[in-house]
């Protein structure tokens, strides 16, 4: 059989889940928190170097670069220009092309922008940018995003750090069907139930970042949601069965004494 | 009183005092900054990191110099 793997913009992976860096008490916790996930992919922010103090520890000091990779993300930003310079320079710091996209429109709930989301993912497809798209989950959107050239989908459950789990499960049904670029789940995933829905649901992955890191025990949480995106995963291959309304024995008739 | 051996120039939103005709190279090595893992953005502009001993710093110049942190 075929090993089950998960392509962004031709390369492999053999973990479905993303994990964010961001949030943790500290960066010896982070580092344990992605081993433990076994993510080979984590999101990173694009920041100002501290030029008054460089002895503060630094994230790559305990994530090493060449062994798991770092997804630049825009988070934070609110317009194209923004998000466009974010990832540019962050383009610049090594060479990195696969980038995430999130043009927020709204400071309260983080809604994604996606008039200037899809400005934004044209421009950075052109610029040669293998772009992971957070957006709605709105069919038409989604499917404007993969027609422009987005190396994934990436929708939100419900808000960015909410932990309200997946809200319109028929929407994320919708985009599974239309989708043939990788469909990741990108935000408000909250514990590990929530993360094996989305994989039941048909997603190629998800990305979980407050559910871990803000768990009361985020190692723990970590080893729970990879588990659980491993067995929606297997769950969504075997196919379930059908959903009936009334009793079926699990047990044979015949021979009953 | 201005002191002509002297500029100013902002670098990551903070003002600072360099000496004239330093270039982006020494500076970045005066802040004990590694070039490695960074990017750099001259005046909006981002710069060629082969390049920075080629770029003399001028009087305003904004500077920002960034690299990847814990993030969502």
């Amino acid at each position: 059989m075929r090993k089950d793997k998960l392509k962004i913009a031709n390369k492999s992976y053999s973990s479905r889940l993303i994990v964010g860096t961001g949030k943790y008490r500290n960066f010896e916790e982070c580092a344990k928190a992605i081993k433990i996930s076994g993510a080979e992919i984590v999101t990173v922010a694009v920041r100002r170097v501290n030029i008054t103090d460089n002895t503060k520890p630094l994230l790559m000091d305990y994530v090493d670069p060449k062994k798991i990779t770092y997804l630049p993300n825009t988070a934070g930003c609110f317009t194209s220009s923004e998000a466009l310079r974010t990832l540019r320079l962050a383009r610049e710091i090594g060479g990195w092309k696969l980038v995430k996209l999130e043009v927020l429109g709204d400071k309260k709930n983080l809604f994604p922008n996606m008039m200037e989301t899809i400005k934004s993912t044209e421009i950075l497809a052109k610029e040669g940018f293998k772009v992971m798209v957070y957006c709605s989950d709105d069919p038409l959107m989604a499917k404007r995003l993969e027609n422009i050239g987005a190396a994934a989908i990436m929708p939100l459950a419900s808000p960015i750090g909410s932990g309200l789990g997946i809200l319109n499960k028929i929407n994320i049904k919708i985009l599974r069907k239309q989708t043939k670029v990788p469909l990741i789940i990108d935000a408000g995933i909250g514990d590990a139930v929530d993360a094996t829905e989305a994989m039941q649901l048909g997603c190629d992955g998800v990305l979980v970042n407050t559910a871990i890191a803000k768990a009361k025990k985020p190692l723990m949480m970590a080893e729970a949601i990879k588990l659980a995106v491993i067995s929606g995963r297997k769950s969504y291959l075997s196919g379930r069965i059908n959903k009936i309304f009334y009793g079926k024995a699990s047990s044979p008739k015949t021979g009953i004494i | 009183m201005k002191n002509k051996n002297k500029i100013k120039i902002k670098a990551n939103g903070k003002k600072i005092t360099i000496k004239s005709n330093c270039s982006l190279k020494e500076l970045l090595i005066q802040l004990k900054i590694p070039t490695k893992m960074v990017a750099i953005e001259l005046n909006r502009k981002i710069i060629n990191k082969s390049k920075l001993d080629k770029i003399a710093l001028k009087e305003n110049d904004n500077l920002e110099i960034v690299h990847f942190i814990g993030g969502g």
